[in-house]
């Protein structure tokens, strides 16, 4: 017996082993570490704790409260109504407020704009960039070139019922598809993109013929963008004199406008933002540095 | 014996064997099943609604006749007795089926990982999403997560677990075909799984996208891995089952449930690759995450504490720690381990008093979770400096450190008021990432380092210089991945709940996601370091399995009817 037990001691810890023997592979008898256990213990208790003070565990119809009576539901009103209340202080005079006024009070301002950074970062960037530099297709707001207009009111509806989109006070007017409906022969179209780069001060291309580019212009674009070229906002038919280019002004990029038409979609914000909300991105987007 | 079987030559005893061969039950049935299922898969592939549904259709039919020729010409090859389950008194190993999970992981591993290294670059750099279906990141994801836990990590689980159940049974691994079934029906699943993400078959619940069809082939080829790994538990020769073949058997049973109760779901049409799951609301995230959590409990944690149970004291050559402790950390894992999903649903419709289990039943499985990193660090008392000249020991041990810590991280992160800044972050796939690469990654590739020289019988690894540089670059890469990943996740946290003192959010969204882009190439590089290390691995075990033998005449070569058909 002495013997065997002696066989079962591990030679460099002196700890016994199990007697067993896998592959070669024994196992100590070492106790469990105090530390582990009583750790292990302390988890017990403190989730036991936090069984009797929150809702826990599932009854038959329904479950248990806890002693301290937490909702997940209450604590997130809390939340939101101590939000509402932080920002109640402008957000009431700004409901109350017109356009012009806002931003005529420097505090509101700041608040519209503050409000309206925000708003315009999570809805807005997306599509017009986070400075609101646009790309092609999405106008830029930072200039005073304006599609439908650049007053504080036309901003306004602009946001609200988008352009192009499902909403019936949204912007309409589509630049025709020239080409592709026939309405007009490739060779007109090629003169009309040569006077449109002629009248935008850009240099025409070699042989362009202007003056069938004018006749082109005047019979099809001129009850739209004007005799001059310089736009209608009524329409959204874009300014064609200044060097501000929605979907670019090379030569090929304006034959393929005037051939395939265009019809950017902005889309209606009221209803998806409230109307405080709205208010300040008007102001916001105004006040960008193009506002008119 | 070869050719005594096929009557060509005279038995060196001058007996000529008499027994008379016939197909066995499990050869005639699996031939038979298989045919069934070519000609069920034909009519499948003849009304299939879609294309992809159609490629799986035929992929089937080619893999279940390939394999039904693969059966016959091995039943005209063979002896007419089975292979023994004894030979001279010591057991005959079965040890085909592990070196075929053993390829097949480094392969998939190395898949996995790249995919994971393509992915991780088009966080950084969208554009190379390509604009194509097969190559966007919503098809790539799901293939990296696939790639990596169920086919590196399952064939590294299926593989050691049948050498370790031999091993340690003192018992030659139960069935004949049924093992080979196991190994090669596993890996057909992963295929269908695989192609089905880049073609667009996705049931779109996470870690468990393949379709019923899929689902239903893992279940039939789970349910035999469960009858083998049980069988060869019967036949053992020793008195007790050693602790790693509880961890394993955890692993296989709970996965089984697991996987049924999450795929329950029904097909649109036996023509329709699309099925609708039988849960739904909150109650279908809830089976979800008790399903997405207990995978990374009974896959990710209790089939890998298995391989450290066997692999640390082995190589080590040191007695397992406590045995008492491996006990009461056993049950307690398996017990508390089930209760703890509802964490990833924190702040969510999930009823509070749910969300309040979940997140103190993993505060309580910290010490059952440090039990098995006590145990495995432990072990090591007696060997410490074993450390210093064996690489494949250190990463044993560190993989065991990376489990300690990320086994403190979860709890940590369960708790709500944690949870409400790291949900949803990077932080998550940091912690996974610490789990996975640290702890994962880092016993398959130690167990796969003592495997390939025993499974090929070689006296040691072709380079131990190679496994430290492999050891380093991959620390290295785990390194800038989970810093970068911590440094993203909380500072990506703090963005998100960052308000002005007018009461609006400070950060839109895309500025958080800019604010992103340095740790995306700091992670992406930290992935390429770890590849890299996956691929100097791969070409230390090509040199190790090509180098000479260490003695020429053992076991395997005196059986060649036994070995696979490679």
């Amino acid at each position: 017996m002495a013997d065997m037990h002696r066989q079962n001691i591990d030679a460099v810890t002196g700890v016994s082993t199990t007697g067993h023997e896998w592959d070669g592979i024994r196992e100590l008898n070492n106790p469990l570490p105090r530390w582990w256990l009583w750790t292990f213990y302390a988890c017990i208790a403190w989730a036991v704790l936090y069984w009797v003070l929150f809702p826990a565990w599932p009854l038959v119809t329904g479950y248990t409260y806890g002693l301290l009576g937490w909702k997940s539901r209450e604590a997130i009103q809390a939340d939101l109504a101590q939000l509402r209340a932080q920002r109640a202080v402008f957000a009431d005079k700004l409901a109350a407020a017109s356009l012009p006024e806002i931003e005529q009070n420097p505090e509101l301002l700041a608040f519209a704009r503050a409000q309206g950074r925000a708003a315009f970062g999570d809805n807005c960037a997306p599509c017009h960039g986070a400075g609101a530099a646009g790309t092609k297709g999405y106008p830029n707001l930072n200039d005073d070139d304006w599609l439908w207009g650049g007053t504080l009111d036309q901003i306004h509806a602009t946001i609200q019922h988008g352009a192009r989109s499902a909403d019936p006070d949204a912007h309409a007017g589509d630049m025709p598809a020239f080409g592709r409906d026939g309405m007009l022969p490739r060779p007109d179209i090629v003169a009309a993109a040569d006077y449109v780069r002629h009248i935008a001060g850009l240099a025409p291309a070699p042989g362009a013929d202007l003056a069938k580019g004018g006749e082109v212009f005047d019979a099809n674009c001129a009850a739209c963008h004007g005799a001059e070229g310089k736009g209608n906002s009524e329409l959204g038919a874009p300014n064609l004199a200044d060097p501000i280019w929605l979907y670019g002004s090379d030569r090929a990029t304006i034959i393929q406008t005037i051939s395939n038409g265009r019809a950017g979609l902005m889309p209606a914000w009221k209803g998806r933002l409230d109307d405080g909300t709205l208010k300040a991105l008007t102001v916001y987007v105004h006040t960008l540095g193009g506002g008119l | 014996m070869r050719q005594s079987a096929t009557g060509g030559a005279p038995d060196p005893v001058g007996v000529p064997r008499q027994i008379s061969k016939s197909l066995t039950f499990g050869e005639g049935g699996l031939v038979a099943s298989l045919v069934l299922l070519a000609f069920a898969s034909l009519t499948v592939a003849s009304g299939a609604e879609t294309a992809a549904y159609a490629f799986h259709a035929w992929l089937t039919v080619l893999a279940s006749l390939a394999a039904v020729f693969v059966i016959i010409s091995h039943h005209v090859e063979r002896p007419a007795a089975l292979p023994a389950r004894e030979v001279d008194g010591r057991p005959n190993y079965n040890f085909g089926p592990v070196k075929f999970a053993t390829v097949a992981a480094m392969f998939w591993g190395i898949a996995g990982f790249l995919v994971g290294v393509i992915i991780a670059f088009q966080l950084a750099f969208p554009a190379l999403n390509f604009d194509l279906p097969w190559t966007a990141f919503g098809r790539l994801r799901p293939l990296h997560t696939s790639a990596v836990i169920f086919a590196f990590g399952g064939n590294v689980l299926i593989g050691t677990s049948f050498y370790v159940v031999q091993r340690t049974c003192h018992a030659r691994l139960a069935g004949y075909l049924a093992p080979w079934f196991v190994v090669l029906g596993y890996n057909f699943f992963i295929l269908i799984a695989g192609t089905g993400y880049l073609l667009g078959i996705t049931q779109g619940k996470e870690y468990a996208e393949p379709e019923w069809y899929a689902d239903l082939w893992l279940t039939v080829v789970w349910v035999t891995y469960l009858l083998v790994f049980l069988g060869t538990i019967w036949r053992r020769r020793e008195p007790h089952i050693y602790v790693a073949n509880w961890f394993y058997l955890a692993f296989i049973v709970t996965i089984a449930v697991l996987h049924l109760g999450n795929n329950a779901s029904v097909p649109v049409s036996i023509y329709s690759p699309k099925s609708y799951i039988v849960w739904s609301g909150v109650q279908d995230a809830m089976v979800q995450w008790w399903y997405g959590h207990n995978a990374v409990g009974f896959f990710l944690t209790a089939g890998f504490l298995a391989i450290m149970y066997y692999f640390i004291p082995k190589r080590a050559e040191r007695p397992v720690y406590s045995y008492r402790l491996s006990i009461v950390h056993f049950w307690a894992l398996i017990f508390i381990y089930i209760w703890a999903g509802p964490h990833h649903l924190h702040y969510t419709a999930l009823p509070d008093w749910a969300q309040t289990l979940g997140m103190t039943f993993s505060i309580i499985l910290w010490m059952p979770s440090w039990g098995g990193m006590i145990n495995g660090l432990m072990t090591l008392s007696g060997a410490w400096d074993k450390l210093r000249t064996d690489p494949v020991l250190r990463m044993l041990v560190v993989s065991v450190a990376f489990y300690g810590m990320s086994t403190f991280e979860g709890p940590l992160m369960s708790v709500k008021a944690v949870n409400s800044l790291s949900h949803y972050t990077d932080w998550t796939i940091g912690h996974v990432h610490s789990g996975a690469l640290g702890w994962v990654a880092y016993i398959s590739f130690g167990a796969i380092y003592c495997l390939v020289p025993w499974l090929w019988n070689k006296r040691e690894l072709y380079s131990l210089k190679l496994v430290n540089w492999h050891f380093w670059i991959s620390t290295l890469g785990i390194v800038f991945y989970i810093s970068a990943m911590w440094v993203a996740g909380i500072l990506q946290g703090l963005m998100w709940r960052a308000y002005t003192s007018l009461g609006f959010l400070e950060y839109s969204f895309i500025e958080t996601v800019e604010a992103m882009h340095p740790f995306y190439v700091i992670r992406a590089i930290g992935g390429v370091l770890f590849l890299i290390g996956a691929l100097i691995m791969a070409f230390n075990l090509w040199m190790t399995v090509r180098s000479p033998s260490a003695e020429p005449a053992v076991s395997l070569a005196r059986n060649p009817a036994f070995l696979p058909a490679e």
